[in-house]
């Protein structure tokens, strides 16, 4: 799996296999998840194929799972596309952080860039060498993609065997699902803050606007937050010092 | 639409992923960027629990998926796995429509 010649040394079998071991672990913790998706998106109204080219292409979870909840809700799937790209912004910072550690140019770049999500980031940041890194990023984003993809498939064959949604309480399912993705990120007390904030900007906007709108108006709350906390904190003493992972990954590994 | 949809978050979000990879540091790295970054997924999830567990269409309603999402809540105390979390979540919102 070396993708690139590499000036370090390489790795040794024990390290190599422990890393590979790790991916696995991740892997299928998230195939679960893809089950949950595939379902869920059969249940909000996506064809299998659609559900499973969401799986392929956009291959970042929280991005899924909002494409599929606000259609699900009855907003427009644009709408739901544009909130699933915010979603998506994330990745950036995390490309930022691992593009330096993994020092991938050209097609090497092209390709690993699908990969980059949670997990991969928290498989690769922590190591000490670039052959390291790039070994935990590779492993994890080919176990990710595979064990992801097929969940999904198995996730929207029973998703469409199981009918009417409501009946299962799948609906609730996706409320309990955006709950899993949020909570790694409220130990912060700021973020706390803006969750619920959020929540009652959506509630507020839920009878006056289309569907699709609360939502991204949610997502305008963080947005205006984390503007205004710069501009009036203008000398901050450590970047991001209460919340030293900031723009980081979840230990959790979870999107 | 909804094909229309699937592939601009698809593109989209891999164009997001390249860009991260790609550009240097300097623009994104300032500290109002990591901040804005780090905020928004908890903003637009926090807005879509709520979105979906309290309303239907342009209504606010309080139904079995304030349950689901409470028993949530209590599985994720637990620390218990993603996937449990959705089950129960679903399978309480299903027991409470049955009684």
């Amino acid at each position: 799996m070396n993708l690139a010649p590499d000036p370090e040394p390489a790795l040794d079998r024990a390290e190599r296999s422990r890393i590979v071991r790790d991916a696995l672990g991740v892997g299928i913790a998230s195939g679960a998840y893809g089950l949950s998706f595939g379902a869920l998106s059969v249940a909000g109204g996506l064809s299998i194929a659609q559900t499973c080219a969401l799986s392929l292409l956009v291959f970042t979870g929280a991005s899924q799972f909002a494409l599929i909840g606000i259609v699900a809700s009855g907003g427009s799937p644009l709408s739901g596309a544009l909130t699933g790209l915010l979603l998506g912004t994330r990745n950036t910072l995390y490309g930022l952080r691992v593009g330096p550690l993994l020092g991938w140019r050209g097609w090497r770049r092209t390709v690993a860039a699908h990969a980059l999500i949670d997990e991969t980031t928290a498989m690769s940041v922590n190591r000490s060498t670039r052959a390291a890194a790039r070994m935990g990023y590779v492993s994890t984003g080919v176990a990710l993609f595979v064990l992801w993809n097929l969940a999904t498939v198995v996730g929207a064959l029973a998703g469409e065997a199981v009918g009417d949604p409501r009946a299962y309480g799948l609906d609730a399912a996706v409320g309990g699902a955006f709950l899993a993705l949020l909570w790694p990120r409220l130990a912060a007390r700021r973020n706390q803050l803006v969750a619920v904030l959020a929540a009652v900007v959506a509630l507020g906007l839920v009878p006056v606007t289309t569907a699709g709108v609360p939502v991204l108006a949610a997502g305008g709350v963080a947005v205006l937050v984390g503007a205004v906390r710069q501009r009036s904190i203008p000398d901050e003493p450590t970047l991001g010092g209460e919340d030293p992972d900031s723009g980081g990954h979840e230990s959790g590994g979870r999107e | 639409m909804m094909w229309a949809a699937v592939l601009v978050t698809g593109v989209g979000c891999y164009l997001l992923k390249l860009a991260g990879l790609s550009v240097p540091g300097a623009v994104l790295e300032r500290l109002v960027m990591q901040r804005v970054a780090d905020l928004l997924p908890v903003g637009l999830l926090s807005g879509l629990i709520a979105v979906q567990v309290l309303s239907t269409g342009a209504e606010l309603v309080v139904d079995a998926r304030l349950v689901g999402l409470a028993v949530a809540v209590v599985a994720l105390l637990l620390r218990a796995p993603f996937i449990v979390v959705v089950f129960v979540a679903a399978l309480s919102a299903a027991l409470v429509r049955l009684v």
